[in-house]
């Protein structure tokens, strides 16, 4: 074989492996035309780091939510109630911070209990009664708005206890306190920052090396390359953005907690192997001896505690416990597993998608709003976004 | 006498199977024309054929129908020249009333808007005619499958049917009920109107019959005209079965141990009609190594005995004993019946057996999550050992183990299912249709497969509608029928024309 023909036809590998995995590149793809795009558009402000950060803080909550929103979208179902449960956590948090006074440890580790109570409750409905999800959590997003309103009485409590309010105001402490080109520069951020990134790539090399001595590396060297270096550069951008503003929130250091985990169960261990299983073929996996019941009902309680915690990251960001808060999360948090590319039909869908989506949906939310883009247009807006995402989906599968 | 209706060498194919090959049916005007034959024979397809199911051009051969060529693109197309076809499942919508369900896409409408009076009217003209004592405001869902069957003929009446076709019309029917169908026939057939009788049940063929086509495996064998001739169940059956055992199966020692599973006086009730008892009281037993083959036609309640074992998957109000080596085990539930050792690998593949849209490695540890796990974690590395060695073990055609379930053939989606419970790791195997869809080299690999299970020592038990199948892989054959076991008997000393007498008897009897 001469060298132009090894050539092309490592060429046409390469095509024929992003055109099998078309949906996660071009989603990729799609956020960082998005941010390019607003980059622009703003006149340099999206990348600012106090936007940046901004942006981060403005989504914890939506990708938090979505985590658990993925595993009930694969599992076949769908969580209507997660924003009005974020509201009402929210509140029993206010009463129990503010106005009884309440540890704040003991009051968070109450309002995840209750979360989780609450989201096994609508679970046990759908899992052991087979009422459809969409109605169980119709039912539980007017009880549980309507419950936030009952606790708080119709008025706002706050604000807050200090220490709670750094669940979502706080950063990681700098212990150096360095300087770069005299402004004031935050190592121990960018320290973490280097250490993650190296994290990934080296976990990624280890797994390319297990599938290499496997003969199931399917992904083309360059490719590979490409993709880790993409994810280095972001990563060690992103913190030095953030670096140079105040370093690394706490909630980021939740949200990135939550994601690895979630990306941890959904991939490896036996649960989100089921999940995915059941999500596929309800039938075919009850029969092979999975107890669908109890794996829905579990799918719900974990929605549960990651809506209460949304609501109390959004308490403690607004410092307030208000009737409003929650309002409308539950469609963002849908539209972002959506745009990330889980099926409508259950069984497909990865987290990072998910996450992905959520940024999406982030950063066209932010990039609009110092546009001076209306909220009645920027509602417009996101509605064809979605509703695009999820066409290209189906056009595209009907096709291949 | 000029036919009414003539098909002329019709054959259809499906990827990898014959499913008609050059048959020819003749239907005089104002006969019924019984037309039998084995599961699988192509009854059904020469039906959907004929009703324009499968269009013109999906098939080859000729359909004169009253002297035309006709070349029907739909079922409307056949239902406009008067061809009526009612399936054995009823198409009628259960929340509506009888008189909505007759005219129901033939309303009397004057722009859309509903003329019911006129509805009414003719509805109970139609039950009238077909003999039926209802209010045409009666809904669907309460009255029986047997007044319903005569709703669907009303709705054929009401299209002017000038041909009718039944497929398989008194197979949820009691005697009273049979009969009284076949009377309407035999009435039809006064009033000039031809009718088209698909049925298992000899007894009804002898009874109203006027001509007789036997098809097998996609074949016209025989045209018997009853009027002219005495024709005997017996003929008939030995038209039906006539094949010569040419399929060939690989030969085992069976080394038949302890029994293993002992189950006595199993009864189910339907899922959703508590009251229609579909498993009467069946005893059943399996030995170590031994292959127990479970003959029968469709609808006689195979699949229901097997699902109730399986973790009560099927059916309510399940009753009987089930013991494994002797003890008394506890098979409520799916994963309580895996652990006392029972598996099972449904005859509906795409819906039960597999995750289509998922890959062969996940697929073959569905059922066994734990054996490639520690501490829930999964071990992938372990997993695709696993997933492999089936591949080779069982010689899956495939690109890889992971690709795609849904795009797999038949035969390999099969043998992806048997994977799965062969790393489940059972004692007990029921098998239901292992074959079915399967070209016949992936057949005699499954027969492979099932032979060396049963070396190892695990018990089989075969359910199949193939009849040769079953005498040629099996040690013993249960004969059942209506939900009950009619008939027992060693496979070498059982035949085809014995299975069918005894299926045939249980009716009469």
């Amino acid at each position: 074989m001469t060298d132009t023909a090894i050539q092309s036809q490592t060429r046409t590998e390469i095509l024929r492996f992003v055109k099998r995995n078309i949906r996660d590149y071009a989603l990729l793809l799609s956020l960082l035309v998005i941010m390019v795009y607003f980059q622009f558009s703003t006149g340099g402000t999206l990348f600012m780091p106090v936007n940046m950060t901004n942006i981060l803080l403005q989504n914890s909550y939506i990708v938090v939510m979505a985590l658990g929103m993925l595993l009930i979208i694969v599992a076949g179902h769908i969580d209507l109630s997660v924003g009005s449960v974020a509201g009402f956590i929210g509140a029993v948090a206010g009463v129990l911070m503010v106005t009884y006074k309440l540890d704040v440890t003991i009051s968070v580790i109450i309002c995840l209990v209750l979360g989780g109570l609450i989201g096994g409750a609508q679970g046990y409905f759908t899992a052991y009664y087979r009422i459809p999800a969409f109605i169980v959590t119709l039912a539980g997003m007017l009880v549980f708005k309507g419950l936030a309103l009952t606790v708080l009485g119709g008025a706002s409590v706050g604000p807050f206890p200090k220490v709670f309010q750094l669940l979502s105001s706080g950063y990681v402490p700098d212990i150096f306190g360095g300087t770069l080109f005299d402004t004031p520069f935050n190592v121990l951020a960018m320290a973490i920052g280097i250490i993650t990134t190296a994290l990934i790539i080296y976990f990624n090399f280890v797994e390319r090396r297990d599938q290499q001595a496997h003969g199931l590396a399917e992904e083309p060297d360059i490719i590979f390359m490409g993709r880790n270096l993409l994810v280095a550069a972001a990563f060690l951008g992103f913190t030095f953005l953030m670096a140079r503003y105040k370093g690394l929130p706490n909630v980021l250091v939740v949200m990135f907690a939550l994601i690895a985990l979630f990306v941890f169960v959904t991939t490896r261990t036996t649960f989100g192997r089921r999940i995915y299983a059941m999500g596929g073929n309800e039938k075919a996996a009850k029969l092979s001896g999975i107890n669908t019941e109890r794996l829905t009902f579990l799918t719900f309680a974990i929605m549960g505690v990651l809506a209460a915690l949304a609501g109390l990251i959004f308490a403690a960001r607004l410092n307030v416990a208000t009737p409003k808060a929650g309002a409308g999360f539950e469609l963002d948090v849908i539209a972002a597993c959506f745009i990330g590319g889980a099926a409508t039909t259950g069984g497909v869908g990865k987290i990072i998608g998910a996450v992905i989506g959520a940024f999406i949906m982030g950063v066209m939310n932010n990039g609009m709003s110092i546009m001076g883009i209306g909220i009645d247009l920027q509602q417009v807006i996101k509605g064809v976004v979605l509703l695009l995402a999820v066409f290209l989906d189906v056009y595209y599968k009907n096709k291949a | 006498m000029q036919p009414i209706l003539e098909m002329r060498g019709i054959t259809k194919t499906f990827p990898g199977v014959n499913a008609l090959e050059n048959v020819n049916l003749e239907i005089l005007p104002a006969e019924i024309h019984a037309v039998v034959g084995e599961n699988g024979a192509g009854k059904s397809t020469l039906m959907k054929v004929l009703s324009g199911v499968y269009p013109h051009g999906t098939y080859t051969g000729d359909i004169v129908f009253e002297g035309d060529e006709r070349k029907f693109a739909s079922i409307a197309d056949s239902e406009n020249t008067g061809i009526i076809i009612i399936h054995q499942e009823l198409a009628l919508v259960p929340l509506l009333s009888i008189a909505e369900n007759i005219f129901l896409g033939h309303e009397t409408a004057n722009r859309g808007v509903i003329d019911w009076f006129e509805a009414f009217k003719r509805t109970k003209a139609l039950l009238d005619k077909v003999g039926l004592k209802e209010h045409p405001n009666t809904l669907i869902t309460n009255i029986g499958t047997g007044k319903q069957q005569l709703v669907e003929i009303a709705k054929a009446l009401n299209k002017k049917v000038k041909l009718l076709i039944l497929d398989e019309p008194t197979s949820s029917l009691n005697e009273t009920d049979s009969n009284a169908l076949l009377a309407l026939l035999k009435e039809f057939k006064a009033q000039g109107i031809s009718s088209i009788l698909i049925t298992h049940k000899l007894n009804e063929v002898s009874k109203v019959a006027d001509r007789i086509t036997v098809l097998r495996d996609g074949m016209t064998v025989d045209t018997l005209d009853a009027n002219r001739q005495e024709v005997s169940e017996d003929r008939i059956i030995k038209a039906m079965v006539g094949r010569e055992l040419s399929d060939r199966f690989p030969s085992r020692s069976a080394k038949i141990g302890e029994p293993v599973l002992e189950v006595k006086n199993w009864s189910v009730h339907h899922p959703l009609h508590a009251d229609r008892q579909v498993i009467k009281g069946v005893d059943l037993m399996v030995c170590k190594g031994e292959v127990v083959g479970i003959a029968g036609l469709m609808g006689s309640g195979r699949t229901e005995l097997a699902m109730s074992l399986f973790g009560r998957a099927y059916g309510q109000r399940i009753t009987g004993e089930v013991k494994i080596k002797g003890k008394p085990v506890d098979v409520s539930t799916i994963p309580k019946a895996m652990k006392a050792g029972l598996a099972y690998a449904t005859e509906d593949r795409k819906t039960f057996g597999l995750v289509l849209i998922d890959h062969i490695k996940h697929n073959v540890t569905l059922a066994n999550l734990e054996g490639v796990s520690k501490h829930s974690v999964i071990d992938e590395l372990e997993e695709l050992s696993v997933a492999n060695k089936y591949r080779r073990d069982l010689a899956i055609r495939c690109s890889g183990v992971f690709q795609t379930t849904v795009n797999l053939s038949g035969g390999n989606q099969q043998k992806v299912v048997l994977s799965k419970w062969l790393f489940a790791g059972p004692d007990i195997l029921i098998l239901d249709e292992p074959t079915r869809g399967i070209d016949v080299g992936a057949k005699y690999e499954i027969y492979g497969i099932i032979n060396q299970l049963a070396e190892e020592g695990k018990a089989v038990i075969v359910i199949s509608s193939e009849m040769p199948e079953l005498l040629g892989i099996s040690d013993r054959i249960y004969v059942m029928n209506e939900g009950r076991f009619v008939a027992e008997m060693p496979a070498k000393q059982a035949t085809q024309e014995g299975i069918m007498r005894a299926i045939m008897k249980s009716w009469e009897g």
